[in-house]
Parts: structure tokens; C-alpha cells; sequence
């Protein structure tokens, strides 16, 4: 009897998804997270990239500070992908490398070259909350993006600067998580983030990432070239520019290792 | 051996030119100010003075060619010391070719090479000699001479080394602090090994990282690079002569870095002709992240020093706890601070320090250090710091 209530419940609940525009069914968390696969699935099989990265921090007063980073990054099937940062500016870092291997589960494995010191020191990953170099972004806010870590809640759809635009409710799975949620808004043609805004562990709005300029690499993959990220609570700004994407680099496991962290530079 | 090394370096030179149009250039370094204040006049003769002031040089040219598989190095050092004519001293930090393949490098000439996992002494450090003049951080390393051979595999990269010279360890002049009653005269410098600071010394290191375990296992034969120093008379004057022996030492360093927890532990069993030991550094960091709903993360660690052969240890922790707190603002300037503290158990005497770094504008960095010794016990070997507390405010100035 009860089964019977439940199937037809479901396939009303069915119905009235296909009714809607789009052609996902089930509940607002089965819409979520079909919108992060698909976001996810149209991402895969870009195999390496390189990038610079080039980031202005402001403070309150406006005063402004520079950091250049360059990235390489492996993907990795069923598991999160390898990068190595390294970075250039400021000039008292330079030379001092990052190596990551991040999991879709469990800690991420992170390793940090002090070149002063001549010394690769293991560091425990858990700080995922901590701001990346001093900047508006964390750590969180720049690791590759996968499926398990949020749980997910369709919201609506509207218009945004690009057409129409899903918005979508993450919840972070990991407790040490900075978040109690981020608020979303993906592009429906292109499943692209325009716009995320970041709720503290109080739920009040702390941030809110804007997201421009995308480009379309190998005909498949969209960057963009920048990002500006602004904290409403402090009103520091960290503005970062993207450039020189290059795909297909024919970058290997053994280009992420102790060895190559060393000779990064 | 030497003219190995320096053929190595010459043929990475040669290879240059010819693919001058691919060659990559790149010239940095940095202009170190420092002025030390001293809370009391030295406890020896020559070192009536509260004030010091030092400026160091330390350029690096670098250059990169065939499609960065292949490139060259060159680290000098230079410091001018107000008072000490030994701290006023040069030296190669780098001077070094590396070449590169998917699974293997080839790094020929002086470097220097850092092994280990704890934060108050490493012991199983062994490849380069100390830079003692420069301060009693641990950090300070002089350039070796080496052929070191990189291979990468699927279960560790295996390090093998080939370490022809050695150089001495450098140490306070008349007018320096930071040394005993008398003064170590290199004239004096004596060696087991019949070709003296000749002898090629050998090395092997495997280290691999698996699961949540980073881990190291070393063998060293050669001379050892802690020397034994003894009172001598030389030209009728006191002086302390350095003894440097051969020794043979394999060690294991672990670490394993568990959600906010850093389990870490170096050992070490020394062969040598006075006395075989055994030594450890064994502890754990624990941090707290973003305290306070703030960026800064507080990490603080524990550290145990044993050494079998006790009070007769030439090392710095042979029996002694060591606690330290580090802060991590995580700001624009990346400020940093630690402070700690050494308990040396067997003498019951106690050394404090704090250091911190803070980023100025663009390119400068300042940077304190203040260290307290409180050596009631004369028996403690660092009792000879005992009126050497001080405060050393350091610019540095990258370029």
C-alpha cells in the first residue's frame, strides 16, 4: 500500500519535472546534483593545463599588493587531480613551490618547497579555510572542483549577464570547510560559474566571487580570465587575472613529484 | 674527483651557446642588514661590546636552456661583520649544473642538500657543513662539492651521492661572541683520513611518500662534519684545534602527517673510531587553524633530543626537551612568529628564543630574533653563551 503511495508520488513528482523547462526529474537535491555532473562531465578530458595567475589583493583603503603564480595541473580519472604552483612575486617567495594531490576523498596529499632552505616539507591539509597568500581567496576557493564535496540544492533559474542562468545551493560536506554554503549561479548553455556567493560558518554572506571573460579552449573547455573576489564583512578585494591557458602540454606523473617541486622555478 | 666535478660543470657551460636562442637568463638575490644589541658585554676577553652591525650580499644568476632540461646555477655569499673578521667571510652557496630526464637528474657541482623532518636539530642532515659564523639557526649551510644522481621510481627516488672535499666549519674570531674562552685556529685543523680534507665522501638516500607517511633511510661514509675540538697550544697562544674523524652512519627519518597532527622522528647509529652511538629527535606539531574566527593559525610542537653518548655528546639536544608556538598570521605581509624554548635535561639549564618575519611594501622583509640563555650550570657546554642574550633585527632587500 505504502509503496503503491510512493510510486505514484514519484512518477507525479516526475511529471511535474518534465513539465518544467529542463529535462532533469526528481527533487531540488537530485537537480542540484545533476547540474554539478553535467557541469563536471563537460569539464572532463582536458588531460593537463598550465596557466599564470596574477592577483591583486586590496585592502580597505585600497591599498594594493601583487602576487604572480604560475600553475600545472594533471587530471587524474576517479580521483582529484596533481598540481604544482610555483610562485614568482612576491620576490621574497620566489621560487618557493606548492605540490597537491587532491582526492575526491580523504585528505588531500600537500607538499611545500622552501627553497631558502633547500627543504620539501609535508604539510597537513586540513587548513582549507586559511586565505591563499594573504588574498580574499582560501584554499577551497581554488582546489579543483568534485562532485563529493557538496551536497547540493537547486534553487531557481534566472536571467544573468549570459541568458539564463541555474542557481544552485552547495553545501560542503568536509567539516573543515570555511562554508556552511555557496550560492551558485551556472550558465544553462554552457555550464559555466558566473557568480558565487559564500556563506561564513554564522550563514551570513562573507564573499562573493564574480566570474568573466571566458574563453573556450580545444573547442571545449571554458576558462576565464578573471575573477574578482570580494569580502562584504572586511571590504578587502582580491582581483585575479588568468592568462596564457595552454592545454595539452603533455605533462605526466613525473612531473609532480619531490624531484620536480625542487626544480620547479 | 674534484676535476670530475668541475668537467661536469664545464661541459653544462659549452652546451649554452649553442642554443643561445632557446637560453633563459634570470639574475636575483638579496642585501641582508643586520644589528645585533647584546645585553651584556661579552664573558671573555675581546668581546667588550653591546652592539654589532653586519651586511651580507647574496646574488643568484640563473640560467636554463634545451628545453629547461638543462640548467646552471650560481649562489655566491658574501658578509662584511662589523667586528668579527671571521663572520666577514664569502662562499659558494650554489655553484651547479643540473640536468634533467623524465626519471632521472644529474646535479653536479657545489649545493647543498637538506634531509630531515624536525624543527630543532636534524641529525640525519649530514651532506653540508655548518655555517656556525652566521647564526645558531640550524639553516646556515656552507656549499659541497657533489656529484648527485637522482633516480625516480614508482617506489621512492634513490639519491646517490659523491661528496669529494670538505670544508671546515667556520666559527667565531677574537672579536666575535657566540664562542668559547679560546678561539679555533684552522692552522690547527687536523683530519683521521690520510688525504685530510681530500677524502671523497659517499652517500645514499632512499625516500619515498606513501599514504599519510613521508619517510627517508640514509648511509653516509666519510668524514664527519661535527668536529672535536681540543684545547692545543700553538705559536705559544691557546687556541682550540679542530679534529674532524671518519665515520660511517645510516639513519631513518619519518614523518607522518595525520588531519592536524605531524608525528615526526629522525635516528641515526654512528660508526666512528672514538665511540658508536645512537641518536634520536623525536615529536609532534599540532596546529590550530583560524583561531578565533581569524586567519591566523597557532601551531605548537614538542621535540625530544637523545643522544647515547650523554654529556659527552658533541650534538646540541643529547638530552633535552625542546617546546616551541608558532603563529601564522596568514596576512598580506605574511607575518610569522615563534617562539620557543630548549630544556636540557641533564645540565638543567634553559635557552629561550623568538624569532619573526613580517613582509615591508613589495621587496623588503624584517625579521627579529631574540634568544636568551639562562646557564646556571658552568658544566653546560652552552654555558659559554651565558652573556650572549641578545636581540638581531635584520633587513633584507630582494631584488
Amino acid at each position: 500500500m505504502t509503496n503503491k503511495i510512493l510510486t505514484t508520488l514519484i512518477i507525479a513528482g516526475s511529471i511535474l519535472a518534465l513539465n518544467t523547462s529542463t529535462a532533469f526529474a526528481g527533487t531540488a537535491e537530485d537537480k542540484g546534483l545533476a547540474i554539478a555532473q553535467e557541469a563536471k562531465i563537460r569539464d572532463e578530458g582536458w588531460v593537463d593545463m598550465t596557466a599564470a595567475m596574477n592577483m591583486v589583493l586590496r585592502n580597505k583603503q585600497g591599498q594594493e599588493s601583487v602576487r604572480e603564480i604560475r600553475t600545472k595541473t594533471l587530471e587524474i580519472a576517479n580521483d582529484g587531480d596533481k598540481s604544482l604552483t610555483i610562485f614568482d612575486r612576491p620576490i621574497d617567495v620566489k621560487g618557493t613551490a606548492f605540490l597537491s594531490f587532491s582526492h575526491t576523498s580523504g585528505a588531500d596529499d600537500q607538499w611545500l618547497y622552501l627553497p631558502a632552505l633547500k627543504r620539501v616539507k609535508r604539510i597537513a591539509s586540513r587548513n582549507k579555510s586559511g586565505p591563499f597568500m594573504g588574498s580574499e581567496f582560501s584554499f577551497e576557493d581554488l582546489s579543483s572542483f568534485e562532485i563529493e564535496k557538496y551536497n547540493y540544492k537547486f534553487v531557481k533559474e534566472e536571467a544573468c549577464s549570459i541568458g539564463t542562468c541555474f542557481v544552485v545551493e552547495q553545501y560542503p560536506t568536509d567539516e573543515n570547510s570555511g562554508y556552511t554554503k555557496r550560492v551558485v549561479w551556472i550558465d544553462k548553455a554552457e555550464y559555466r560559474i558566473l557568480r558565487t556567493d559564500f556563506y561564513d560558518r554564522k550563514n551570513s554572506l562573507l564573499k562573493t566571487l564574480t566570474t568573466e571573460q571566458y574563453q573556450q579552449y580545444n573547442d571545449k573547455f571554458w576558462r576565464p580570465s578573471s575573477m574578482k573576489m570580494v569580502n562584504h564583512q572586511t571590504k578587502k578585494s582580491t582581483d585575479l587575472s588568468y592568462n596564457q591557458y595552454q592545454f595539452g602540454n603533455g605533462l605526466s606523473a613525473s612531473d609532480f613529484n619531490k624531484n620536480s617541486l625542487k626544480r620547479a622555478r | 674527483m674534484k676535476k670530475i666535478l668541475w668537467i661536469g660543470i664545464g661541459c653544462g657551460l659549452l652546451m649554452q651557446p649553442a642554443l643561445a636562442d632557446e637560453l633563459f637568463f634570470e639574475a636575483t638575490g638579496k642585501i641582508s642588514t643586520e644589528a645585533t644589541l647584546y645585553a651584556h658585554d661579552g664573558q671573555f676577553s675581546n668581546q667588550d661590546y653591546r652592539s654589532n652591525l653586519s651586511l651580507s650580499v647574496e646574488p643568484e644568476l640563473y640560467w636554463e636552456w634545451n628545453d629547461r632540461q638543462d640548467n646552471l646555477t650560481f649562489a655566491p655569499f658574501f658578509r662584511k661583520d662589523q667586528r668579527d673578521s671571521e663572520r666577514t667571510h664569502a662562499d659558494i652557496r650554489e655553484l651547479s649544473w643540473v640536468h634533467y630526464n623524465d626519471n632521472w637528474e644529474l646535479r653536479s657541482g657545489v649545493r647543498r642538500v637538506f634531509w630531515g623532518v624536525t624543527e630543532f636539530q636534524n641529525i640525519v642532515d649530514v651532506i653540508n657543513q655548518k655555517d656556525t659564523v652566521e647564526g645558531l639557526d640550524k639553516a646556515y649551510k656552507l656549499g659541497q662539492p657533489m656529484v648527485n644522481l637522482s633516480l625516480v621510481n614508482d617506489w621512492g627516488i634513490v639519491d646517490l651521492y659523491i661528496l669529494p672535499g670538505f670544508r671546515e666549519r667556520t666559527s667565531a674570531g677574537l672579536n666575535g661572541r657566540f664562542r668559547s674562552g679560546l678561539v679555533v685556529n684552522s692552522d690547527a685543523t687536523t683530519y683521521e683520513a690520510g688525504d685530510n680534507d681530500k677524502h671523497v665522501d659517499l652517500a645514499a638516500r632512499w625516500s619515498h611518500s606513501f599514504d599519510v607517511y613521508d619517510m627517508g633511510i640514509h648511509w653516509y661514509e666519510g668524514t664527519d662534519r661535527t668536529p672535536q675540538y681540543s684545547a692545543i697550544s700553538l705559536n705559544s697562544d691557546s687556541v682550540l684545534s679542530a679534529h674532524y674523524q671518519q665515520m660511517e652512519q645510516v639513519g631513518l627519518d619519518v614523518q607522518a602527517t595525520i588531519d592536524s597532527w605531524l608525528w615526526k622522528g629522525e635516528v641515526i647509529r654512528q660508526i666512528n673510531p672514538v665511540e658508536n652511538f645512537w641518536a634520536s629527535q623525536l615529536g609532534v606539531e599540532y596546529t590550530f587553524y583560524g583561531i578565533q574566527e581569524s586567519a591566523t593559525d597557532v601551531g605548537v610542537l614538542v621535540e625530544y633530543g637523545k643522544d647515547q653518548r650523554g654529556k659527552l655528546a658533541n650534538s646540541a639536544m643529547q638530552n633535552d626537551i625542546g617546546m616551541g608556538a608558532r603563529f601564522a598570521l596568514n596576512d598580506t605581509q605574511s607575518t610569522t612568529l615563534m617562539a620557543g624554548a630548549i630544556y636540557d635535561l641533564d645540565f638543567h639549564t634553559t635557552s629561550f628564543s623568538v624569532t619573526g618575519d613580517r613582509r615591508i611594501g613589495d621587496n623588503l622583509t624584517m625579521s627579529i630574533e631574540a634568544r636568551a640563555f639562562s646557564t646556571g650550570n658552568s658544566n653546560d657546554p652552552a654555558a659559554i653563551f651565558a652573556k650572549d642574550d641578545h636581540l638581531k633585527l635584520t633587513l633584507e632587500k630582494y631584488f
